[in-house]
């Protein structure tokens, strides 16, 4: 699985949009530190981009990098190895990298400007560990599309989609279960609706590290008591591991029944 | 050998094999022929363990290879189409290959013969068809493996490389290989060809040598041959 892990994670760090992505990160640091003179408002400023994009471009660079490997697959897969080496290597490689130049590209500007001086640190760094999770949920998700659908276009329309059902529709539906049943103890069901979403889930465990949790009300006390003590935050962190390993599960089931 | 038995494969509706058997003997030339859909590949993909069959069982070697991996390291495999990925050279690719399979390789007299020093730095994108052919061809030779498939592998090939591929095929025959290749040339067929299978309609339909399969057609030329039993067979339908 290394070599092939190390194959893909070449490649990748040698095509153009790992720098335009590191880049991308790299500025956005700069330009947020310059802007807002402090770190803990920044790094309010990069949840709310980060939250977003991790899943947006982890989602379009795991369909695209699959379909884009298909000779590669076929060439590996008359090879003496494993449908699950094979596959999980890749993973690996395009989740790692990705996850690399969001260190990198924001964990650079932020050491320069003094983070290490900073009282922010377990925030700053709580934001990375998210979006490394969040990558890898995502490219795994992307990947199990692209195993399913040969057709190219309809792989990619329903990767997108995902995206957009769990950043943007979910949030929408939620919103509006929360006010029609305004009038029940809704604590419980706000509490499971956020663990059930990978990407709210992250965005409540950094806001809630980052002590704004006032602007969420009565319901951010709930999840204050919930998210605040370590009990929470470990079940938040278990939860995230959960929806890295069941889809890679189910990576390795999908390809192991494929044909090609 | 190889020993196919009763296998069944259907993608979607489409049942391309219907209870497939065959058996290939150690060393030897065999060649798959059969027209156009009529599941040559889906075969070799099924050998290969890239298609898992719906039913039947494969043997090599006498243990069975469905849900294996471990056999593909003494056997090499020669897609139709050489798919590569297309921004490595071809020394990358090769070195690759090399590094995954970890045995020993003798790709530089391969090199040599198919005369492919000036585009090892090449990436293989930028290469013509039969240059990657070429290039397909070393790489599905340089191990040293008891059993070769290869599917359609004279496309595209000029004749000086298809008699240098020619000359390959006899020394790896004179040296005990079992080689499977499918191919539409019935010129190649009659010169190579130990034994052939005839595939039709996603089962066997003869096995046997090309004296043979002239003798029960009643034809001298083997052309003329499988035409005569692909008309019979639409008389049939």
């Amino acid at each position: 699985m290394f070599k092939i892990f190390k194959y893909s994670f070449y490649d990748l760090m040698r095509s153009r949009w790992s720098y335009v992505y590191f880049l991308f990160y790299f500025v956005l640091g700069f330009a947020l530190l310059f802007l807002n003179n402090d770190v803990s408002k920044t790094i309010i400023t990069l949840m709310n981009i980060i939250i977003v994009l991790t899943p947006l471009i982890g989602t379009i660079f795991g369909i695209m990098y699959l379909y884009d490997s298909k000779e590669f697959i076929e060439l590996l897969l008359a090879q003496p190895l494993k449908r699950t080496t094979i596959f999980l290597g890749q993973y690996l490689g395009v989740a790692v990298s990705l996850s690399l130049s969001l260190i990198l590209g924001l964990g650079i500007p932020f050491l320069i400007y003094g983070l290490l001086q900073s009282e922010a640190i377990f925030n700053f760094l709580l934001l990375l560990i998210s979006g490394t999770f969040l990558t890898f949920i995502f490219v795994a998700l992307s990947y199990i599309i692209g195993l399913k659908n040969e057709n190219k276009i309809k792989g990619f329309g329903f990767a997108i989609l995902l995206w957009l059902f769990l950043a943007v529709v979910y949030d929408g539906i939620f919103l509006i279960l929360m006010i029609v049943f305004n009038e029940y103890p809704l604590d419980k069901f706000a509490l499971i609706g956020i663990l059930m979403n990978p990407i709210d889930l992250s965005r409540t465990l950094i806001i809630l590290k980052l002590d704004i949790s006032a602007l969420l009300g009565y319901t951010g006390a709930v999840f204050q008591q919930f998210f605040g003590n370590t009990l929470g935050i470990f079940i938040a962190i278990l939860v995230l591991l959960f929806w890295i390993i069941m889809p890679v599960w189910r990576i390795i089931s999908v390809s192991q029944r494929k044909d090609f | 050998m190889v020993e196919i038995k009763t296998i069944y494969k259907k993608f979607g509706k489409l049942e391309v094999l219907k209870g497939l058997d065959l058996s290939i003997n150690k060393g030897g030339i065999f060649v798959i022929l059969g027209p156009n859909g009529s599941g040559k590949t889906t075969l070799i993909k099924c050998i290969l363990g890239m298609v898992l069959p719906d039913k039947g069982d494969i043997l090599i070697n006498n243990k069975s290879i469905l849900k294996e991996w471990h056999y593909r390291s003494k056997l090499n495999y020669m897609p139709q189409i050489a798919n590569f990925p297309k921004n490595i050279t071809v020394n990358e690719l090769i070195n690759m290959i090399k590094d995954i399979r970890s045995q020993p390789s003798c790709e530089a007299n391969l090199i040599k013969l198919f005369e492919l020093t000036p585009y090892l730095n090449k990436k293989l994108g930028t290469l013509s068809g039969g240059t990657k052919q070429k290039v397909n061809i070393v790489l599905s030779f340089m191990f040293n493996s008891d059993l070769i498939i290869l599917d359609e592998p004279t496309t595209g090939l000029d004749p000086i490389s298809l008699l240098s591929f020619k000359k390959l095929l006899f020394s790896e025959k004179e040296n005990g290989k079992t080689i499977l290749l499918t191919t539409h040339i019935m010129s190649l067929v009659e010169e190579i060809a130990d034994e052939i299978v005839f595939l039709l309609d996603g089962k066997i339909y003869f096995k046997g040598t090309v004296t043979q399969l002239k003798e029960i057609t009643f034809q001298d030329n083997l052309e003329q041959a499988i035409a005569s039993i692909l008309r019979k067979e639409n008389i049939n339908n």
